[in-house]
């Protein structure tokens, strides 16, 4: 049975509809209202509020902090500097993909690394011989991400002015920082990181102090539309952002039984961050050959032609419809010859682009931009087919994301 | 003088006319829009009328803007968002509210209050009316249907349209007939039987209209703000972000990229005609004296204004000059603006919450409304008005700084002839505001404490300042014999006007007035089909 988070007391209180579901063994909110549109815009237009404590975190410190995650992660981490955050996946020995996190470092021999699966086996298996320790800081830690245009002057109304600083330490904060700080005196780490490819920060927090932050964020986002926002909401922006989830768009190499389940950085849109020059990381040969071969699977962005999905329903004298929330029941793909040639693993109406949106992977062949696919798609129990086109991802980039 | 030869000047860039702009450019025809204010938009603006506080001046909402529109341009690309409106709140003397909202069993709650009946039959109502909205949908998206027509296309499109209708069955034929020539409250009651919920839906028969909630015809009005859609979903109405401004500055910035050129601060003062005949316009002559030329000349502006200002009575035929004079103006509404020091609390649902991110309709009963109009029918402003209000910085804190807010309220009725003459609304515009603002304050009782500035738009004020003749929000009411093939002038309901070379893309045509694009764009779409440019 899922535990409550340290932020529960609140949460549940606000959770009008009694919508929740399991996330690593937590109780996470859906939705706090009936529907999760207000919180989809409120991550959109102001600030939506979400409890992300149930992601994993491991402290790894000592001298050779930096050497270990270098050598078990695809990005080199020992070029990391203090004070910044990276997005980086790791792999197993034959170069599939185990998960996806961030490692932020927060001193010259402390990293911490969040995950969406547990980690410390692969952390303490991966390092024997490196003067290193590694803590498990999953339940210790609270964490709460504050996402969308207003976060900024949220955090810069709620965070204690520090001595001698002139300007604010959150407007000094760029796009991947993370910085030490305060609220209500209450000692944090904040990084300018988050899920929603949107402007937007994670709070890390002691969960003993777990409450007090967030009713100072609550309260210094009351004048700044801060909303609580659940899951349902995340999942549409996530998609927009094209970002891919773990267990849904792909899965991890440690977990699946067929071989053809398993995912390559290269396979995932990862590509960028492999450096092969650097030294050895555990996947590199493997990851080396694939780039020579080629890949057998690309992950790319479908669009799905609205004037189709109409025209569809309208065969069966009815106005369009889409599911109101995003979805993970994976859809057949076809190229124009009717070949299977993948799958949509993720799919949503985005109501900021007005437009049904896909996460899928395909095979090498149909990943070009512009290439027209088809996308399975039922009306009344048969099964129909509508155009779908590749189309770059993220679907949504705002400049405010990355602007310092 | 100019030496660039355009192909069409598009007078006016309201949203219609920026739609049509871009359509012709996208057609590879080269576009020159002359607009006389600073900015683009027209009645559809969002101003920064006190600093720091954006008001959407005028339209407030949208919902019925074409979604084919949306994507032929790429909308969203350039600016394009909507938020949702959450949720619509009536609060009534008595201390009780109605709370309307996506929810439907909180709203069926919230109308069993009153009658759990009408709470069970509001679902079903608001089904049915989608339905008629649906399948009138190609009346709106197509230019109307020409019933003189001899051309055998068009005589086969009014056979589509024909068979279209039949294929409904006769259940829907019998109820287009009532919501054709019924008023909203009588055909509102053919389905409820409380009038707590009955007066705050019968307001929408009549917005933007000279009519009562009684009076007939209104129930097509009604009809009209139920075809709104957004994303497929039907009466969904939502909030543009940055106000109605924005959706103008997409359009124009969609029809820039397409090439069109848009001149602000450019006052048209007529048509200039070819050769000095009075038959054809060969382009048109600004506030300055420049000449500038084109193949057609495309009014955004109202028929009135098109025919009376642009082309000028003495170039028109008498009999012309009367129809269009007979085609009803009538503004019947206000906007009153607030920049707000905080939030305001509604007396009846204290506490800040999500009923203050949707409409507060201020229509507590059948009667008031009614008297409402009484007021208006004999030339002053509602001593107890009709107010939609919505505070758009819940939802968009771009409009406001953090922490405060702007308020807008539409107001109905202020009619555009007071009994002491349309020029008497200067001298009346003050009383005006505060009659909104006392009303208000009834509901709101600490509204007055935070007002920070007041714009008070009387359709004297709208006429001025947006060119809105006789302050209509609409160009031209949206009454059953002003539509369709009617709109403007019958005869001339496709663009295409008796003056040579010279058309018409906006509210005043058909499908008629709200932020719908469609004019602009079924004027485009007729305009090439007839190979005019």
């Amino acid at each position: 049975m899922p535990i409550p988070s340290p932020f529960h007391e609140r949460t549940q209180p606000l959770c009008s509809s009694y919508r929740w579901k399991d996330w690593s063994g937590y109780c996470a909110v859906c939705s706090y209202d009936t529907s999760h549109e207000r919180e989809y815009f409120a991550f959109r237009e102001t600030a939506g509020l979400l409890d992300v404590t149930p992601l994993y975190k491991y402290e790894v410190s000592g001298p050779d902090a930096g050497a270990l995650l270098a050598r078990m992660m695809v990005r080199d981490m020992s070029k990391l500097k203090v004070g910044r955050v990276a997005y980086t996946c790791w792999c197993d020995d034959d170069g599939k993909v185990i998960d996806d996190g961030t490692v932020s470092r927060l001193g010259e021999s402390h990293f911490r690394v969040t995950a969406a699966d547990p980690t410390l086996h692969w952390l303490q298996a991966l390092s024997r011989g490196f003067d290193v320790t590694i803590e498990d800081s999953s339940m210790r830690l609270a964490a709460l991400a504050l996402q969308g245009p207003t976060s900024r002057a949220i955090l810069r109304d709620a965070v204690d002015p520090m001595v001698g600083a002139g300007s604010s330490p959150i407007d000094a904060l760029k796009f991947f920082g993370v910085t030490r700080s305060a609220i209500s005196g209450i000692p944090v780490w904040i990084s300018r990181t988050g899920y929603t490819g949107d402007l937007g920060y994670e709070v890390w927090v002691e969960r003993e102090q777990a409450l007090g932050v967030w009713d100072a964020l609550m309260a210094a986002g009351s004048s700044h539309g801060i909303e609580p926002a659940g899951l349902d909401a995340l999942d549409v922006v996530r998609i927009e952002a094209g970002f891919i989830l773990l267990g849904v768009d792909y899965y991890s190499s440690h977990k699946v039984v067929l071989e053809s389940r398993k995912s390559t950085p290269l396979e995932l849109g990862f590509g960028w961050m492999v450096d092969l020059e650097r030294g050895n990381f555990i996947g590199r040969d493997a990851i080396a050959a694939e780039m020579k071969r080629g890949s057998i699977w690309q992950l790319v962005g479908l669009e799905v032609s609205w004037e189709e999905l109409e025209a569809l329903y309208a065969g069966f004298n009815l106005p369009p419809s889409l599911p109101a929330t995003a979805r993970r029941d994976a859809l057949p793909i076809y190229d124009e010859d009717g070949r299977q040639v993948g799958q949509a693993t993720s799919h949503t109406w985005s109501p900021l682009l007005k437009k049904y949106l896909a996460i899928a992977s395909v095979r090498r062949g149909s990943e070009a931009k512009g290439t027209k696919l088809q996308i399975e798609h039922t009306v009344e129990y048969e099964r129909r087919k509508i155009t779908a086109t590749v189309a770059p991802i993220p679907f949504y980039d705002p400049e405010r994301k990355r602007k310092p | 003088m100019t030496s660039t030869q355009y192909d069409a000047i598009v007078v006016g860039a309201g949203h219609n006319g920026l739609v049509c702009a871009a359509y012709l450019a996208k057609a590879g025809r080269k576009v020159l829009v002359l607009e006389r204010r600073h900015q683009v938009g027209g009645a559809t603006t969002t101003e920064e009328i006190y600093p720091g506080y954006k008001f959407t001046c005028c339209s407030y909402v949208v919902s019925l803007l074409r979604p084919w529109i949306i994507r032929d341009l790429d909308l969203p690309r350039h600016g394009y968002e909507i938020l949702p409106l959450e949720a619509t709140v009536t609060p009534f003397p008595d201390g009780r509210y109605l709370v309307r909202d996506s929810d439907p069993e909180r709203t069926r709650r919230s109308i069993a209050q009153f009658s759990p009946r009408d709470a069970e039959v509001y679902k079903r109502f608001g089904q049915e009316m989608a339905e008629l909205g649906r399948l009138i949908k190609p009346l709106i998206d197509e230019p109307a249907p020409d019933p003189l027509s001899r051309d055998p296309r068009e005589l086969l499109r009014i056979a589509r349209l024909g068979k279209h209708v039949r294929g409904q069955g006769d259940d829907w034929l019998f109820a287009n007939v009532k919501i054709m020539t019924m008023s909203a409250v009588d055909f509102l009651s053919e389905y409820f039987e409380c009038e707590q919920l009955i007066a705050p839906m019968a307001v929408s028969g009549i917005i933007g209209t000279f009519l009562g909630i009684r009076s007939p015809g209104t129930a097509y009005v009604l009809l009209h703000h139920y075809m709104g859609e957004i994303d497929g979903s039907f009466r969904a109405w939502g909030l543009p972000k940055g106000g109605t401004g924005a959706i103008a500055d997409a359009i124009a910035s969609s029809a820039r990229a397409l090439g069109v050129e848009i001149r602000t601060n450019a006052p048209v003062a007529h048509l200039l005609m070819q050769n000095g005949s009075s038959g054809a316009a060969a382009g048109v002559v600004l506030d300055n004296g420049d000449e500038i030329r084109a193949k057609v000349v495309i009014s955004g502006l109202d028929p009135h204004r098109t025919f009376l200002k642009l082309v000028g009575e003495k170039n028109l035929e008498p009999e012309l000059a009367q129809q269009v004079k007979r085609f009803k103006m009538r503004g019947s509404s206000g906007k009153v603006n607030l920049a707000l020091d905080a939030l305001p609390e509604l007396a009846c649902l204290p506490g800040y919450g999500p009923h203050l991110q949707g409409g507060i309709t201020i229509a507590p009963s059948i009667d008031y409304l009614e008297r409402a109009y009484d007021d208006a029918k004999y030339g002053a402003f509602s001593r107890k008005p009709f107010m939609d209000v919505l505070i758009p910085s819940m939802t968009d804190p771009t409009l406001a700084p953090p922490g405060k807010h702007v308020m807008s309220i539409f107001v109905q009725y202020a009619p555009y002839h007071l009994k002491e003459g349309a020029a008497d609304w200067p001298n009346q515009r003050e009383a005006f505001g505060d009659t909104v603002i006392d009303t208000l304050s009834e509901y709101m009782p600490n509204l007055k404490d935070l007002i920070l500035h007041r714009q008070v738009l009387t359709p004297w004020d709208l006429e001025q300042i947006y060119g809105l003749t006789e302050g209509n929000i609409f160009h031209g009411e949206l009454s059953l014999e002003q539509l369709a093939f009617q709109r403007p002038l019958a005869g001339w309901s496709r663009y295409q006007t008796p003056v040579k070379n010279l058309w018409m893309c906006a509210s005043g045509t058909h499908p008629g007035g709200g932020i719908m694009g469609a004019p602009g764009a079924l004027c485009a779409r007729t305009l090439l089909g007839k190979r005019a440019v």
